[in-house]
């Protein structure tokens, strides 16, 4: 009885401190998604809401090509934008790691200054850096290495998978650091000890042991990176337009809020499944790695 | 220290060219003689700096953002002291999932966010203002502020508040004269850095401001007209400087509170 | 000794006290009397309740049962800032925003004293604890001997009844240890304040304590002084907790009206006076314990002793003053370890020698 009561206080003097926090984000958060959902049922009726359930919007999303396409396109670059922003991002971690030294601190700094830029200006940068006239372009005439200006970097996928994977690397470095900084050095040097070579006791114990930096790096990069909206609009062209885009179109122009909100409940729920099937692949691979 | 291969080492080198590339062009084009942003360079002007002097729809924008970052960097860090207490002190009922919902924020795309909250306050009939893009903003600083003073409620020995107790100081008193001093430099850094990121928000900010336009949201309107680019440039130039003093000062409390705490600075 | 009439004086009262973290019971109803001026120790290995019960006297943690009675006052729904108590804690728990005096004093300020009173007040127990000149040092900056003090300091600036004491000696090393030892027992002495010591070091609570309770799984197995317990203990348990002691089977084989007779096992029959055993042990299946100091080597042929016998040594270890010899029983496969003395010029036995072993029929002890 009295360990019931005891529980009861103790969950008391945890609530009252992270109740205020805990009901802001309940109201700003839970109850708008599931608001959002709710109205994802409904339909607009220009000024009006028609409130009767209904799976219209989501039949609009599936039989209409271009809706199908920007979702399945937001997940081709989020997932492309994932790959290249995690390979870059585990050897510049693994540098600072293992041959930072006294210097750690300092690197990871250098790794942040470049992101306390503005976002938009630092995805219009590419732009520039990109263009027609661009650096690139102007750089590699100068050189006498190309003639025409090169015209596959800018307006299209290319350009949003290289203006993501750089705006996304610090989200990437850091947790894959912080993993790789838990790993016990004598491990290896025991692994270099009983005959492994460098690359065999790579595979076998700092990959395996860094994993749960890497897989909480992916997610970092990729769930948000499918509801980009800035990045497709600067640099994506007509072709590098993703999901984003369009629910922002349909709250503004095309006023048709519950097609927005299912478009975007339907993207998240495919962001969540894709990281539940990683998550899940992930941990068969670790418990095979440890067996 | 060990040498690194040579192949891991120009690959760093090249990673961070790539990673410093855009912000080296911004005090280039900042302070080029030209109204196109594009090579080569035609001659040396501040006047892109002087331009931005005049510009009223800037000093409001302005106004604008520090009104917003500075409420949110309060309320958000308010909210990541209660937070970050109660994870690191207290076991309750539900601890686990009303801390994931606080967190959540982190993982969620901006859009997803700024729609949700868009529709409740269409729904509610709430006209949009600089305070809808507060809400906003708490929500998505909150996380960061919590993830930088846990370490700080956690790595404190407990027994140093049982100590105050034990000495015949109240509760409050214990906060006043022993806990707050020592979280400090947390709760400062959780400010700073709540503050750069709601100064620096587009998409919540974009979906929600009504008339009154952010920062972020302004210089969104300018990037459609060449001409204005280069005081954009300007502007981007000042905040970068400004950021980067922010971030000094954030990462001389971080190491501060680690020291106070009496874990080794990383 | 402090004033006659204080010597009877109960400081702490326990009674029935009780505590469990979720469904572990780690106090299991502990009636305990602490006298004023009282030295005591609470000795156990961890996890035994020993910190969790002088927590509760602290009021850091509440009982679930029982009352805590201190100075004739309840102590139940007292909280901590308002009871006659200090604490040294084990880690020190020394405020690292503030410096030394800062520390000494933090209880000073919150009672609102004129700030030159607390000055002089600090000043004189920085002298006490050996930290005169360390007003503004900064706590960081201090060994861990010197955190001790100042934690030491900034409790007993508030001239506690009782001072608790949670392990306060286990981080230093041990030549500081023993130092500290005698500078606490030093201080207990001059300001006749009741010290409550946890600790799991039986060393340090037999030179420390007037008092000691053995705790095991939440319970006091055995309360009494230091040589009580030592020479005296109750259980094989508290036997092998405090030293070394030597065990062996035994068996009654013969009871008279003061005595019994008991068979111990390859050593021959001994007699007990009934006073000596213990209630509630079985007479077939009897505990018999001898400490190693107990059994004298007999270096000269022509020395005598009550009973002797033959032996190989099996094993040495020197340890400079003392040497402990591990020889096999006589017709049987147990060992027992005897230690000697190593006064000048005495031999030092080698691997595999022989070795001859006297013994008193009143070193050996019946245990519970």
């Amino acid at each position: 009885m009295s360990s019931i009561f005891r529980n009861i206080n103790a969950s008391l003097a945890g609530w009252r401190l992270i109740g205020t926090p805990f009901l802001f984000g309940f109201l700003l958060l839970v109850a708008p998604l599931f608001l959002m959902i709710a109205l994802s049922f409904w339909t607009q009726d220009y000024l009006d809401l028609d409130r009767t359930p209904t799976l219209n919007n989501y039949r609009d999303i599936f039989s209409h090509p271009v809706y199908v396409l920007l979702i399945k396109r937001s997940v081709i670059i989020s997932l492309i934008v994932t790959i290249t922003t995690v390979l870059l991002a585990f050897p510049m971690a693994y540098y600072i790691s293992f041959y930072g030294g006294r210097y750690k601190a300092i690197w990871l700094f250098l790794i942040t200054i470049p992101f306390w830029t503005s976002y938009l200006l630092r995805i219009f940068l590419w732009k520039i850096i990109l263009g027609y006239n661009g650096v690139v372009n102007s750089g590699l005439q100068s050189l006498n290495l190309i003639e025409e200006p090169l015209s596959f970097i800018l307006y299209n996928a290319n350009a949003v998978v290289i203006a993501l994977a750089h705006a996304w690397a610090p989200f990437a470095i850091l947790p894959i650091f912080v993993a790789l900084e838990r790993i016990d050095r004598s491990m290896l040097e025991a692994a270099k000890d009983l005959g492994d070579t460098a690359i065999r006791s790579f595979m076998r114990v700092t990959l395996p042991l860094a994993m749960p930096g890497i897989v909480s790096a992916a997610l970092i990069v990729f769930i948000p990176t499918i509801g980009d909206y800035v990045t497709p609009r600067l640099v994506g062209g007509k072709d590098g337009l993703m999901v984003a885009n369009m629910i922002q179109v349909q709250f503004s122009k095309a006023n048709n809020a519950p097609l927005g909100a299912a478009l975007a409940i339907t993207s998240l729920l495919t962001v969540l499944l894709i990281s539940l099937g990683f998550l899940f692949f992930n941990r068969r691979y670790l418990r095979k790695q440890s067996s | 220290m060990k040498k690194p291969p040579l192949l891991l080492f120009s690959f760093v080198i090249i990673y961070l060219v790539f990673l410093y590339a855009p912000i080296m062009l911004l005090p280039i084009f900042a302070f080029n003689d030209s109204s196109i942003i594009a090579f080569p360079l035609s001659g040396f002007t501040v006047d892109w700096f002087v331009g931005l002097m005049g510009e009223n729809t800037l000093h409001r924008a302005l106004k604008n953002s520090l009104i917003i970052a500075i409420t949110a960097a309060v309320i958000s860090t308010c909210f990541g002291i209660l937070t970050a207490r109660a994870m690191a002190r207290h076991n309750f009922l539900g601890k686990r999932p009303s801390f994931g919902l606080i967190m959540a924020p982190l993982f969620l795309p901006e859009i997803i966010i700024g729609v949700a909250l868009l529709i409740v306050l269409i729904q509610l009939g709430i006209s949009l203002n600089i305070w809808t893009v507060i809400l906003g903003h708490i929500l998505i600083c909150t996380p960061f502020s919590v993830s930088i003073l846990y370490s700080a409620f956690n790595n404190m020995d407990k027994s140093i508040e049982e100590a105050s107790l034990d000495l015949g100081e109240t509760r409050f008193g214990t906060f006043r004269r022993v806990i707050f001093p020592l979280v400090k430099p947390g709760v400062i850094a959780s400010l700073l850095i709540c503050f750069t990121i709601s100064l620096d928000e587009f998409v919540i900010a974009f979906f929600l401001t009504g008339v009154e336009p952010t920062l972020p949201v302004y210089i969104w309107a300018q990037l459609r007209f060449p001409s204005k680019l280069p005081s954009i440039m300007a502007l981007g130039f000042i905040l970068l400087l400004l950021s980067l003093i922010l971030l000094a000062i954030f990462e001389y409390y971080r190491r501060r509170s680690e020291t106070l705490i009496g874990n080794q600075p990383s | 000794m402090t004033s006659e009439q204080n010597d009877n004086e109960q400081m702490v009262e326990l009674r029935g006290i009780r505590k469990s973290f979720g469904d572990l019971e780690v106090v299991k109803g502990i009636d305990l009397n602490i006298a004023k001026g009282e030295f005591f120790s609470l000795l156990g290995p961890s996890g035994c309740g020993k910190t969790t019960l002088l927590r509760m006297i602290a009021g850091l943690e509440t009982p679930d049962d029982g009352t805590i009675v201190i100075s004739q006052q309840s102590m139940n729904g007292v909280d901590a800032n308002k009871r006659p108590t200090n604490m040294v804690f084990q880690s020190y728990a020394i405020f690292p925003h503030l410096n030394v005096g800062e520390n000494v004093a933090y209880g000073l300020i919150k009672q609102r004293l004129p700030k030159a009173e607390i000055r002089q007040r600090v000043d004189a127990m920085l002298k006490m604890v050996d930290l005169d000149g360390y007003y503004n040092r900064p706590s960081y900056a201090l060994s861990g001997g010197q955190r001790q003090r100042v934690a030491l300091a900034r409790a007993l600036i508030l001239e506690p009844k009782v001072l608790l004491l949670d392990e306060p000696l286990s981080a230093l090393d041990k030549k500081l240890r023993e130092q500290m030892q005698d500078e606490l027992r030093r201080i207990q002495r001059t300001l006749g304040i009741t010290f409550i010591l946890v600790t799991h070091d039986q060393e340090e609570a037999l030179i420390m304590s007037d008092r000691i309770a053995v705790m095991f799984d939440g319970n006091i197995a055995q309360l009494g002084t230091p040589k009580e317990i030592y020479d005296k203990p109750l259980s094989k348990r508290v036997a092998s907790f405090i030293g070394v002691m030597n065990f062996l089977k035994g068996k009654c084989v013969g009871e008279t009206k003061t005595d019994i007779k008991v068979e111990v096992a390859t050593l021959g029959q001994v007699s007990f006076s009934r006073d000596l055993v213990p209630e509630g042990v079985s007479l077939d299946h009897l505990n018999i314990g001898f400490r190693p100091e107990m059994f004298t080597v007999l270096y000269d042929k022509k020395e005598k002793a009550e009973n002797t016998f033959m032996s190989e040594v099996k094993n040495v270890d020197y340890y400079g003053d003392m040497t402990y010899y591990t020889l096999a029983l006589p017709n049987s496969d147990m060992d027992i370890t005897v230690s000697m003395r190593n006064t000048s010029g005495r031999y030092v036995y080698g691997l595999g020698e022989a070795i001859r072993v006297g013994w008193r029929s009143s070193s050996l002890l019946i245990l519970n």
